[in-house]
């Protein structure tokens, strides 16, 4: 074989490569350097999810959703609550409103610091990481201080959040927002003009506004392409109605231009952030209908059907009335929903969970072939996939 | 304060399923809203032109395919729903359609229409053991490589059959069937305690309301 033709070969990718951000197993038809075709195998992280809700009552079902997009859990339960809140015919408390808003919007911000500064670090930048994760963990304490847990908050139920805001925090949450512009700054400072960045993610994995929607594209990964088009807008839930924000939009929808939506969508989220600290009224931030929200701990202390409901609602749990919804949010990463049928008992009878990434990660093939192998890692970071809610 | 225009969607949606009963009702089963959201029942063999015609036809624009999923109903015949969620970013609707199939039937593939579809049509499949009709790579795609039944329908144990673990005198990752060190526990507490739409009727409250015998 004298000829200098490259040779096809296959080659496997993953499933313990950092650049996958978790557990994808790539397999890669490649001619010489070039990517010919990828076809991702997905579900390493295949847990059931939705086969566990069918066998857990309403309530029990919240901490599921955490634990699918763990960079983001806030946002998916806020999608599971509403849908329930949907089918029950309520609606939360206005504070309750208020507050889920704002940790959606904390929730977007730990995301995207997450997102954009390992994608920083796939494409070879060190620094924004290690500058990021002081400011996402002193997000996780927001986290910490309103439902106890960094990660796994279980805090935004079907009628309003667990419990109300402890005193100072909103002070932190206010001084938190300034260290999160400040951060905005110093990250752009690094990346949006660096030449080497630039070269690893302008024009790479481009795809048209009319291909992104036909592979099901929603979120930054839509706008990047040009498509205005984002749920708290268009079908506004829970407050965003009354608040004031931008929705960026990019032009030519390649790996540069998610990146530059994301860090706007950032800046928006601090600015959704201190509005809602302003506005935040006073009140419950549960319904008031025993049947749905537990009782304070004081009274079941002292009223015994306090203590009579407290009590069936975490065994027994609350029925829904029979019939279905689908309800989207506009989580960080794209359009998260939750398809629920319930048929009038305790526990739903089929939960399904669309999540983005699914759809974003299928379109790896369209956007990797006849790219280099090392744009690979620079376009699956910036699709920003996490497996907990691609796998399911 | 929830979503101002919640209203003039509806209406929206109403306008649309009207559109599409006028259009297409004779081939379809049923054209309506369920709450606020518009559902189209359809049969499986006009599945693929019907989602041509919501793609494409000037009211509807439903150009974004969100998701497919399956639906287990083991008492019913056909046993499986197949559910479609569409969005129309032009007129920012959105639609359901669901088709019923089962067990041996199949649906045709709508990859031709949305390439979206192919990864949820593999996923239903995987779930379900729906069959795909023309589909281009109908694989199993969350489960494990080799992996038999289909996990999402209602007759398949929450704790599976198999589980797997290394071993260390093989060398290799094994199989071996599901030992629970403990019956999986399921807690029957339903009761008449009743929620927010269902007769609160608890045992004795009969005979507050006079009729004494």
């Amino acid at each position: 074989m004298a000829d200098n033709q490259s040779e096809n070969f296959t080659i496997n990718f993953g499933p313990q490569h950092p650049a996958t951000h978790g557990v994808l197993r790539l397999v890669l038809e490649m001619s010489g350097e070039v990517v010919d075709r990828a076809d991702p195998h997905i579900g390493l992280l295949h847990r059931g999810t939705e086969k566990l809700i069918e066998h857990k009552t309403y309530m029990q079902a919240v901490p599921y959703f955490d634990r699918l997009d763990y960079t983001s859990p806030m946002s998916e339960e806020h999608a599971f609550a509403l849908a329930v809140e949907r089918l029950l015919g309520i609606e939360a408390p206005p504070r309750a409103q208020y507050i889920r808003v704002m940790y959606a919007e904390i929730t977007r911000v730990l995301n995207h610091i997450l997102n954009l500064t390992s994608y920083a670090m796939d494409v070879g930048a060190m620094t924004p990481i290690l500058w990021g994760f002081e400011v996402r963990e002193n997000g996780l304490e927001l986290y910490e201080r309103v439902s106890g847990a960094r990660m796994h908050a279980n805090y935004f139920r079907p009628g309003g959040v667990a419990a109300d805001l402890p005193a100072g925090l909103t002070e932190s949450i206010s001084a938190w927002c300034d260290e999160v512009s400040t951060f905005i700054v110093d990250m752009e400072r690094m990346l949006t003009g660096n030449r080497i960045f630039r070269q690893r993610t302008v024009d790479i994995g481009k795809i048209s506004a009319e291909d992104a929607m036909d592979w099901g594209f929603t979120g930054p990964c839509l706008r990047a392409s040009g498509v205005p088009w984002d749920l708290r807008k268009a079908q506004p839930y829970d407050c965003y109605a009354d608040l004031d924000f931008d929705v960026p939009v990019g032009k030519n929808g390649d790996c540069f231009d998610r990146y530059l939506v994301r860090v706007e969508e950032m800046r928006q989220s601090v600015r959704l952030v201190r509005q809602c600290l302003q506005k935040l009224p006073t009140g419950p931030v549960k319904v008031d209908d025993r049947k749905i929200a537990p009782p304070p701990r004081a009274e079941m202390k002292r009223s015994m059907e306090a203590l009579i409901h407290h009590f069936k609602l975490f065994s027994e749990g609350f029925h829904v009335p029979a019939g279905e919804t689908y309800t989207a949010v506009e989580a960080p990463k794209g359009e998260f929903a939750v398809f629920l049928i319930s048929d009038g008992s305790n526990r739903p009878y089929r939960c399904h969970i669309r999540s983005p990434g699914f759809a974003h990660l299928q379109a790896t093939n369209v956007l990797a072939s006849g790219h280099m192998l090392a744009d690979l890692t620079a376009i699956i970071g910036s699709l920003d996939i996490v497996f907990g809610e691609i796998d399911r | 304060m929830t979503d101002p225009f919640a209203i003039d969607r509806r209406n929206a949606h109403q306008e649309v399923a009207d559109h599409i009963d006028a259009l297409l009702g004779e081939h379809l089963d049923g054209v309506g809203l369920e709450g606020d959201e518009l559902v189209i029942r359809a049969k499986p063999a006009g599945i693929v032109s019907l989602l041509t015609f919501l793609r494409d036809d000037g009211a509807c624009l439903f150009k974004v395919l969100l998701d497919i999923c399956g639906v287990d109903w083991p008492g019913r015949s056909p046993r499986f729903d197949v559910v479609y969620n569409l969005l129309s970013l032009r007129h920012n609707l959105r639609a359901r359609v669901r088709v019923a199939v089962d067990e041996e039937g199949t649906v045709p593939s709508v990859v031709e229409v949305f390439s979206a579809a192919g990864w949820f049509e593999r996923e239903t499949y995987d779930m379900f053991g729906v069959r795909f009709d023309g589909h281009p790579d109908l694989r199993r795609i969350l489960t494990d490589y080799g992996f038999d039944g289909y996990p999402l329908r209602k007759d398949f144990p929450l704790t599976g059959f198999v589980e797997v673990r290394y071993d260390d005198s093989q060398k290799r990752v094994v199989y071996e069937p599901v030992k629970l060190t403990q019956e999986y526990r399921t807690f029957e507490n339903l009761s008449p305690w009743a929620g927010p739409e269902l007769p609160r009727v608890l045992p004795g409250d009969e005979k507050a309301s006079g009729d004494k015998g």
